[in-house]
């Protein structure tokens, strides 16, 4: 279960977050919708451990554990995967090496033997065949020369394969095409089950026709300031943001 | 991929950054009297009981070494070294071995600390080993199934005895005495080194291989490697190079000489882990080196790959002339430096005879205070129609205290050549940490990832086995420089 407490947090004197409180039981999707600025962005990378941020009150805990005490590297092993809005593209790096050696920094740092090679590229082969991607998705270089869909593919496949119980999908959905939409939904629905949870931040209703959320949050002004059902979501396709402001 | 998971399991072990090189061994030495003099020179030359005409050449080197000064272009500073507080003869006591089983106990469980197999049924398959232990060689394996197919694979002290008639006609052929203040004080000293002959249509069965050692305290190890492919002969090279920590700096100032007849290639790679001094940059190898080859025959080829991680002073241009029509030649390199070493290297592609090509890939990393430069010619001479070049030097900074230079000079005296150069600098940046990071990599092993990446266009040219000691050398190397 993840919990958030009066989460506050900067970015050098910038205020973003001004006191989220969030509960997403596991087995949970929640999805956080809201405009540009609101804060959706900050609040995935204060739960991911990114650099910049500073939490300044509040806490966010993951199955009891303090995750803001711990570096990202932890914070991947204790199950919490980031779905980037940006995938960041590392050269000559190949893809199925970075998501074997991913895997089982992960493993190992929960003291589960390491898969070899050949077991790896066997569950890869599967969950590309399953995501329905191009083969040569795992020879090419980590996300160089991949166009916007195929970089936020590669993000499902990375989750698909490191199997995170809770994943922040960070606008995954921008610059999709309906196909590629489809496929990330897919992704997420696949993991779907009592151990999972994602949080889904996105713009737009779209994504959430195809992954229908448990709870939709609006976050407005660093805060949250409505909470409701997949029927939340279709209300501000038709109305917009106007009026959601934080008082 | 099993490389690069090896490359981390390798960091995980090493949790205080340790050289692991760094042991001594206790083996009882023979040294001549410190300093250099034409006493000196004879006495090495004895020692190794040379024909006089090889006498004769060392104290013309040493002559000429005399009126010479230090070169003083390179991006390196460095204490004035004193040449004549320097031991120029280091050899173990017990007199030469004739074949392994009279090499000192001592010495093979030291080379097996190295993970250098010296017995042969323990060789790595197919790696045959020459391994210099300062000044002497004191090992080398396979011998009988070389020279079955008519290869010769021995030191050069042995070959001078063996194969005058070899030596005399390629000494120094390449890299003559008086090129450089270097050469002219290794031709003067140089006490071994490995020779290589490949005949007439041969392509070697194995790789060949050598591993060299700075085990005594201020002793300067000056080696000496000539490789020659007769027509249509071909051999891959490779040479490691380790010594002790020392507080104190070491001279470390080899040659190394091949020639390419018609259609022969030479594949020469080098992986350089002499000690780099501490994080403070107190001690390390000070490292001068002429690496030179001379593509003689038509269409022969020679490719250098280094990979560069050790000393704490890299000064080092290994180079092809492109004598012969139709020839190339190659240099693949990674340079890393950490802390407060220097490196300074890089090639010269002489383009002589028409349609030769050549290719530069290089990369430098610099992290920690170190300084990486680049430092690269191509010339192409007027009789060099079609001649074509392609140069790749990327550079990549870890921290913002290194520094990173390209200095590359181009020269074409004909207008039908082609030489293209391309430059880039880049950091690793702290999106791309971080994305590692948060797939569950340490900041460690996200480094020695995103540097082998950075690398893999020149570590795919080294043999296998030992592309995979080069990845876990880049990744222990790079230790503490990321905070």
């Amino acid at each position: 279960m993840l919990e958030i407490k009066g989460l506050t947090a900067t970015i050098g004197d910038k205020k973003i977050l001004r006191g989220i409180n969030l509960i997403m039981p596991d087995g949970e999707i929640h999805a956080i919708m809201g405009p540009n600025g609101a804060g959706k962005s900050t609040l995935s990378y204060v739960l991911s451990g990114r650099e910049g941020y500073t939490v300044t009150g509040g806490s966010a805990t993951f199955n009891g554990q303090d995750i803001l005490a711990i570096e990202p590297e932890a914070r991947a092993a204790a199950g919490i995967f980031l779905a980037f809005q940006y995938p960041v593209e590392l050269p000559g790096v190949g893809n199925a090496n970075f998501i074997r050696t991913a895997v089982n920094a992960i493993r190992r740092a929960r003291g589960v033997p390491e898969l070899d090679a050949v077991a790896f590229l066997k569950e890869a082969r599967a969950a590309i065949k399953s995501l329905k991607m191009p083969d040569d998705m795992l020879k090419r270089n980590v996300n160089v020369g991949f166009s916007g869909g195929e970089k936020k593919r590669n993000e499902i496949l990375q989750m698909a394969l490191l199997k995170p119980s809770l994943a922040l999908l960070d606008e995954t959905d921008s610059g999709l095409d309906i196909d590629a939409l489809k496929i990330v939904a897919d992704g997420v629905n696949a993991l779907r089950g009592p151990a999972f949870s994602a949080l889904v931040i996105t713009h737009y209703q779209r994504l959430l026709d195809h992954i229908v959320p448990d709870r939709v949050h609006v976050l407005a002004a660093g805060q949250i300031v409505r909470s409701g059902g997949p029927e939340l979501a279709r209300e501000l396709e038709a109305h917009g943001y106007a009026g959601l402001e934080a008082a | 991929m099993a490389a690069v998971t090896e490359t981390i399991e390798t960091i995980d072990r090493l949790t205080d950054g340790g050289y692991k090189f760094g042991f001594e061994t206790n083996i009882e030495m023979d040294f001549a009297p410190k300093g250099l003099n034409e006493d000196i020179v004879r006495l090495i030359s004895a020692k190794k009981g040379e024909p006089e005409w090889l006498l004769e050449w060392r104290l013309k080197s040493y002559r000429a070494w005399l009126t010479m000064v230090e070169p003083n272009w390179a991006r390196i500073r460095h204490p004035r070294i004193d040449y004549q507080d320097l031991y120029y003869y280091a050899a173990p006591k017990r007199a030469a071995p004739k074949s392994l089983a009279d090499v000192d106990p001592e010495l093979i469980s030291m080379y097996d600390k190295l993970g250098i197999p010296l017995n042969e049924r323990a060789a790595l398959a197919g790696v045959a080993v020459d391994a210099v232990f300062d000044s002497v060689s004191v090992a080398t394996t396979f011998r009988e199934s070389l020279s079955k197919v008519g290869v010769i694979f021995c030191s050069i002290s042995e070959a001078v005895r063996e194969h005058p008639e070899l030596i005399r006609k390629y000494l120094g052929s390449v890299v003559p005495a008086g090129d450089n203040y270097f050469s002219a004080l290794n031709s003067a000293v140089f006490s071994d080194g490995s020779f290589v002959f490949i005949p007439r249509g041969v392509r070697c069965p194995m790789e060949l291989s050598t591993y060299f050692r700075i085990n005594a305290r201020n002793t300067g190890q000056f080696e000496r490697t000539l490789i020659i492919a007769e027509e249509g002969a071909s051999v891959s090279y490779l040479e490691g190079c380790t010594a002790p920590m020392r507080d104190e700096n070491q001279l470390h100032a080899a040659v190394v000489e091949l020639v390419a007849l018609d259609e022969a290639s030479i594949k020469y790679s080098t992986v350089q882990n002499w000690y780099p001094g501490d994080a403070q940059g107190r001690g390390g190898i000070y490292n001068f080196v002429t690496k030179r080859g001379a593509c003689r025959g038509r269409k022969s080829k020679i490719s250098w790959t280094q990979v560069e991680t050790g000393s704490a002073i890299t000064w080092k241009y290994p180079s092809c002339i492109l004598q012969g029509e139709g020839s190339s030649g190659e240099f693949y390199s990674v340079a890393l430096t950490n802390n407060y070493q220097q490196a300074d290297t890089g090639t010269k592609m002489i383009h002589l005879a028409p349609n030769t090509t050549s290719t530069i890939i290089s990369k430098g990393i610099s992290a920690g205070h170190s300084n990486n430069t680049y430092r690269g010619l191509v010339r192409i001479m007027p009789r060099a129609h079609g001649a074509r070049n392609f140069t790749q030097c990327d550079s990549l900074l870890i921290g913002n205290q290194c520094g990173a230079h390209t200095v590359p000079y181009i020269e074409s005296r004909n207008q039908s050549a082609k030489v293209e150069h391309e430059a880039t600098t880049s950091k690793i940046a702290d999106d791309q940490l971080f994305y590692c990071r948060s797939r569950g990599l340490s900041t460690e092993d996200a480094v020695g990832l995103l540097v082998n990446g950075f690398c893999r266009d020149v570590l795919k040219e080294l043999p296998m086995e030992f592309a995979v000691e080069a990845q876990k050398l880049l990744a222990v190397s790079l230790e503490g420089s990321v905070g």
